[in-house]
């Protein structure tokens, strides 16, 4: 059991990283990867939210978009398959769970909050956090699997923005043709941290 | 020597700014510096004075890997003329014309001459295509960025052609250069600059892009092989499938130690990459500090192995001191890794840089079956975290200096 898990969270940060593999959340990858510092700050934001976020997905999914879903309502109800609805519900969810999560963490953490104030309005249109709640459906994970899921795939993203920031501090020395200076460069490097994350492929626990 | 410097100088002025050939002058001061030490002095009070520079640095790394070479000769025409002895037939290539042209046409195991001559003829055109490409490369970004040309080249040059299989296509080698030179390290702004080490970077395009010719799944012996005649599987893919048993049985340790097996032309011997390490330990040229990060991160992670065990997987019972002989463990640990440009430059980042690139190739060796080989993405996967390494080591460093003066 606890094997199923392992292999589902190094799948997810190593085999299938979210940024790496599938260029999910490229907008505030690419754009918030100048200093280390912020890339850490939104990396945890983003572990945050998919932690939140995917089991929340998938226990709306469960209980009220899947065909069948609404029976436990009442019998009646149990035609009715409202699974194309998802994509819109899971975006509502997503904002309304950051919009939450924001509240509390400024009431209870304040701390934490004055280092992710600004990143979770951000993740909120990240596609990274919707596309963890689509392969959450597509993969028909249970509750406990779409936690650790989630949380897995955050950290992946986490370590490839943390490896770009510092690669790009480094890269202060470097003297890049003027054509590709900026956002050019920095997609070169993400194909290049690609091709390392690459070392992974095909493990199986 | 005395007309080589009046030659120079003479000439050089069509170099400077405002000569004939103004826009060609890194090709000039490429000759120049290769040639005689640079004459140009600090202008401001000069504070350190050393004779070393990047040039002597880079060709201090090139003598190390002259064992590594020598070996590379010997031991490619070596494992040919054994599978020709052991039932295998000559490629049909010009080479074994060459050979037969030479009347050393039988193929003699024993023979170090033939080994040699064959070995060479293999090697050698690798060698000339990675010089011809990555030199051209190399001149044309020069002259239009105007920065000099450097013998970082020189050593990725040298360190390619010992790590692709004799048998490799040449055109292949050629787009593999381009692409390790070009986005390795010239679109970086030249050596120096680059995060990924240009060798490994050009190795690993290669073998994602031909996995067929590359991946080490096929015989890497320059003959014609036949599974019921002579196999020639490399030791690492048999010892993935058949464990501890298939290298004692097949082998001995010192053969593998001295490098008398099948591989990569210029990886398969530990000896010869432990030459070329004293030499860059002595000189100083290469960090220590890696190597032994290496060498305890591969320990401790292949005596994990052992312990934890496998059912289904060999690999978990193969013992630390073989790891070390089969496969590019000796020669990845000894000239890449160590690469001073892309690996991490604290020394505490050093140790944990390593220790790092030893744990994941053990695991990505044992454990990953898709690659029967880890070491060189293992250290292109440290080359990406190398900088952040480093990044923490210093913040910690801050820290921790700010505390003691604090208060």
């Amino acid at each position: 059991m606890l094997e199923t898990y392992l292999n589902l969270a190094l799948k997810a940060i190593f085999v299938e990283n979210m940024a790496l593999t599938f260029f999910l959340g490229m907008c505030s990858f690419l754009a918030v990867s100048k200093k280390v510092e912020t890339a850490v700050g939104l990396g945890i934001a983003v572990i945050f939210v998919l932690t939140i976020t995917v089991p929340a997905n998938q226990l709306i999914q469960d209980k009220l978009l899947s065909e069948g879903a609404l029976a436990w309502i009442s019998p009646s109800l149990a035609s009715y398959d409202l699974s194309f609805l998802n994509l819109l519900v899971f975006i509502g969810t997503i904002a309304a769970m950051v919009q939450l999560v924001e509240m509390a963490t400024d009431r209870f953490f304040p701390a934490l909050y004055s280092t992710l104030g600004i990143f979770l309005p951000l993740i909120a249109v990240n596609c990274a956090i919707l596309g963890g709640s689509l392969f959450m459906v597509e993969r028909d994970y249970t509750l406990a699997e779409s936690t650790v899921f989630g949380f897995a795939s955050g950290v992946g993203w986490f370590l490839a923005i943390v490896a770009l920031a510092a690669v790009r501090e480094r890269m202060r020395y470097s003297n890049v043709p003027m054509g590709l200076r900026g956002l050019g460069m920095t997609f070169v490097v993400t194909g290049l941290i690609g091709i390392g994350f690459l070392a992974f492929g095909g493990i199986q626990l | 020597m005395k007309f080589l410097r009046t030659i120079l100088d003479q000439q050089g002025k069509q170099f400077e700014p405002g000569g004939k050939f103004e826009k060609l002058y890194a090709l000039y001061e490429a000759a120049d510096s290769f040639l005689y030490t640079p004459g140009e002095t600090t202008k401001a009070p000069s504070h350190v004075r050393d004779a070393i520079d990047l040039k002597r640095l880079m060709v201090t790394v090139v003598v190390a890997l002259g064992p590594c070479i020598l070996m590379a000769m010997w031991n490619t025409g070596r494992q040919a003329h054994l599978a020709i002895q052991g039932g295998a037939l000559p490629l049909a290539t010009w080479q074994t014309k060459a050979m037969e042209t030479l009347g050393l046409a039988a193929f003699d195991p024993s023979s170090i001459l033939a080994n040699f001559v064959h070995g060479a003829l293999y090697y050698v055109p690798v060698l000339a295509v990675t010089f011809m490409v990555g030199g051209n490369i190399e001149a044309i970004f020069a002259v239009i960025r105007k920065h000099e040309i450097n013998e970082g080249f020189l050593v990725t040059g040298m360190l390619l052609p010992l790590t692709l299989p004799p048998t490799i296509p040449l055109w292949q080698v050629a787009l593999g250069t381009a692409f390790g030179v070009v986005v390795g390290k010239e679109i970086f702004g030249g050596t120096g600059m680059n995060i990924l080490n240009p060798a490994l970077t050009a190795r690993v395009f290669l073998f994602f892009a031909y996995p067929a010719e590359i991946s080490g799944d096929k015989p890497w012996i320059a003959a014609q092989t036949s599974p019921d005649g002579f196999s020639g599987a490399t030791w690492l893919s048999k010892a993935a499938v058949e464990g501890k048993a298939a290298l004692e049985q097949g082998l001995t340790w010192n053969q593998a130690f001295f490098g008398d097996i099948a591989g990569s032309m210029g990886e398969t011997s530990a000896l010869a990459c432990l030459l070329g390490a004293a030499v860059l330990l002595i000189t100083g040229v290469g960090s220590w500090r890696v190597m032994a990060g290496v060498v305890i991160g591969t320990i401790l992670m292949s005596t994990l192995l052992n312990m934890v065990g496998s059912d289904t997987n060999p690999m978990f019972e193969i013992p630390f001191w073989w790891h070390m002989v089969i496969g590019s463990w000796a020669f990845a640990t000894v000239f890449m890794a160590t690469d001073p440009v892309s690996a991490s430059q604290t020394n505490t980042g050093r140790w944990i840089y390593g220790g790092l690139i030893g744990v994941l190739g053990i695991l990505i060796r044992s454990i990953n079956p898709a690659f029967p080989e880890g070491w060189m993405l293992a250290i292109l996967f440290m080359n990406i975290f190398a900088a952040l390494i480093d990044h923490y080591v210093i913040q910690a460093n801050i820290k921790r200096r700010g505390a003691r003066y604090a208060t």
